[in-house]
């Protein structure tokens, strides 16, 4: 079977100020026609002023089943969050 | 018509962007995958809202009611001003490339000088082409390397498909009479004076492709006299048949 | 894993999507509904793609420049939106080709609607107002749906289609507000895609055997049946507005239960054409293998350049 054109992801900055966030993906054949046709595909309604594309087999994903030792040891570490310290009602904007 | 020669000269440039379009048009939904389907059809979009505007210009020009449809859709194949290379039909997609690529560079060279135009109108039109029309030429050019520099086969086709639309580039740099009215009162860009820097855009993208310029000295002309290939007819027949068969109804 | 285990697996799964968290591809997934997923999303990529074909028809032809610009980019959106549902498909483990390799052989489906030939300007109306208004139907539905790729796409879809519909009934306004010979056109053209539209919400509840499964994984919210009453409702006052009148004698209101009553479907028409005798499903199949076919060289010439240019990079870096 020929070989056909790789998968991309594509991250699209909506605007300055803003991450990149994963839009999608596409097919394209290298670096250059994947972020042409991110551009084509993904910012056809103006939706961005920056991308970035990866082709997809160069990413490392966390496996589901590792979700209990990745994930969960940080569901109790309560003291990161602002809302685990108490503070006089009269201390306003901390 | 008081302003004739601005009219003309509006439709030379305008008609290639309508007549390329068109072309353009024909081929959403049978190109060679879904992302070059969106990125032609893209370029298609660019060229009818350039059109529009230039189409809407010249209806005001031409007063007495008439619309941008009007000036599009309701003429006789004598009376389009597009050259013959953008009339040319999508043989295959190393054609269309080839034929994009070859008329994209020109109308870059066109835009950039038309920003300085002294009709506001029309500089106002290119400012906004010029973005647009960098990015089709950033696409064909990269689309010319890769089916050039590409497999055995591909190369072939690329070859052929630009020893084929050769011939019509020369018409690109022809100058109406009305054109030459319009560069000596500073609103039309005198195109004899793009000649080099296109041939020396095209030949070292040629070579980047590894592609053969051609050297053939024939070249074909008429289309901005409206002398048009047999392909026009065809062509306009599907561009006009809604107006011509229903006239003078609003859709 | 054991079968037992399978079983428990399942358990946790299945109360997963009912407290209505989204799986994601990777999370473990009964083998059968990534089947059942990867035909669905599939199938409804393989639409939009299709789907771009009658439209396609009338491009060099549009009676006027606006109309031309906004059809060619209603256009684009499908290939678009097949895009991202064949994207949402490859997240299951299939690719694109293997799915091309579907349609072509004529394995998988897509929505018999576009198996009608457009043959009149009117249809790009009829096609926008009522297709465009059943696919919006159900795909508001499927924003909800329980595969994370499959709902991101379809929120997307839902988004960018607001416009379809809008285009295609403004265009009918146009033709009913305009000469009687547009009038004309437009009834036809609501003459012929009415039943077909119908159609597209699928067989009656009793005949559609995997309804209760879909409604468990959220690819359906509500029945075939329930969807298109939903339609019908919201489509017969549009028709009034234009002044047209939709070819069902037996269509009248009930004002008890708020709905409108419509005659039966056609439905040996409607198997016909799933079976792939409808007007044009051997035209619609040519045109996407033949695209295919002859994009090939092309598509083959771009890969060995990106090769040859990575080979380059090397060679310098070394």
């Amino acid at each position: 079977m020929k070989k056909e054109w790789p998968l991309w992801e594509v991250f699209v900055r909506s605007k300055n100020g803003l991450e990149h966030r994963h839009f999608g993906s596409l097919h394209a054949a290298d670096a250059e026609m994947a972020l042409e046709n991110a551009r084509d595909v993904y910012t056809r309604r103006n939706e961005g002023v920056s991308i970035w594309v990866v082709e997809s087999k160069y990413i490392t994903a966390s496996n589901p089943e590792d979700h209990g030792e990745l994930f969960e040891p940080a569901q109790d570490k309560v003291y990161r969050h602002p809302t685990f310290y108490n503070l006089p009602d009269e201390v306003k904007h901390m | 018509m008081k302003n004739q020669d601005l009219y003309n000269y509006i439709l030379g440039i305008a008609d290639n962007s309508l007549i390329l379009g068109q072309r353009l048009g024909e081929l959403c939904g049978h190109g060679p995958n879904l992302e070059t389907d969106i990125a032609l059809t893209n370029i298609a979009l660019d060229l009818f809202g350039q059109t529009r505007s230039y189409y809407q210009y010249a209806a005001r020009i031409a007063g007495d009611g008439k619309t941008e449809d009007d000036v599009a859709m309701l003429r006789v194949e004598r009376d389009y001003k597009n050259v013959l290379l953008v009339e040319q039909p999508n043989t295959h997609f190393g054609h269309v490339i080839a034929r994009q690529y070859l008329f994209d560079v020109f109308h870059l060279l066109l835009m950039t000088e038309l920003q300085n135009s002294k009709d506001e109108t029309l500089a106002a039109v290119a400012r906004k082409g010029i973005k647009e029309v960098s990015y089709h030429q950033r696409f064909s050019g990269d689309w010319l390397k890769r089916l050039g520099d590409g497999t055995e086969e591909s190369r072939t086709k690329m070859q052929e498909a630009i020893d084929h639309f050769w011939p019509y580039t020369a018409e690109l740099f022809d100058t109406t009479e009305s054109d030459q009215k319009m560069i000596k009162s500073g609103i039309g860009v005198d195109v004899s004076l793009l000649k080099e820097s296109y041939y020396k855009e095209v030949t070292e993208t040629l070579e980047e492709a590894t592609l053969d310029v051609p050297e053939n000295p024939y070249f074909k002309k008429g289309g901005k006299q409206g002398i048009h290939t047999e392909h026009m007819g065809f062509l306009l027949t599907e561009l006009q048949y809604m107006q011509r068969t229903y006239p003078n109804m609003s859709w | 894993m054991s079968e037992k285990e399978v079983k428990n697996m399942e358990e946790i799964f299945e109360a997963r999507i009912a407290r209505d968290e989204k799986i994601e591809p990777k999370d473990w997934m009964p083998e059968k509904y990534r089947k059942t997923h990867i035909r669905q999303i599939s199938q409804h990529a393989h639409s939009e793609v299709v789907g771009m074909l009658p439209e396609g028809n009338w491009i060099t032809r549009a009676p006027s420049l606006r109309r031309k610009a906004a059809l060619l980019a209603k256009v684009q959106d499908e290939a678009g939106h097949g895009l991202y549902l064949y994207s949402a498909t490859e997240t299951l483990g299939i690719s694109r080709e293997e799915l091309y390799d579907q349609l072509h052989s004529g394995k998988a489906k897509y929505s018999s609607i576009f198996n009608y030939p457009s043959i009149t300007w009117a249809d790009i109306g009829a096609i926008g107002w009522l297709v465009d208004g059943a696919a919006i139907i159900n795909q508001v539905a499927l924003c909800g749906t329980s595969f994370g790729p499959y709902a991101r796409a379809m929120v997307r879809i839902c988004k960018e289609e607001s416009f379809h519909q809008r285009q295609g009934y403004e265009i009918m306004l146009t033709l009913c507000n305009g000469t009687p010979e547009q009038k004309e056109m437009a009834q036809d053209a609501l003459n012929r895609w009415w039943w077909p539209s119908l159609m597209m919400f699928g067989p009656r509840d009793e005949d559609s055997p995997h309804t209760a499964q879909s409604m468990k994984w959220k690819l359906k919210r509500k029945t075939n049946d329930e969807l298109r009453q939903q339609f019908v409702d919201q489509t017969v006052p549009q028709a009034d507005i234009l002044g047209i009148t939709i070819p069902d004698p037996d269509m009248t209101y009930n004002p008890e239960t708020g709905h409108y009553e419509f005659g039966e479907i056609d439905w040996d028409e409607f198997w016909q054409v799933v079976k792939g005798h409808g007007p044009c499903n051997k035209e619609r199949m040519e045109a996407r293998v033949g695209a295919w076919e002859r994009g090939s060289w092309v598509r083959e010439a771009a890969m060995s350049y990106a090769e040859k240019q990575e080979k380059k990079k090397i060679a310098k870096a070394s």
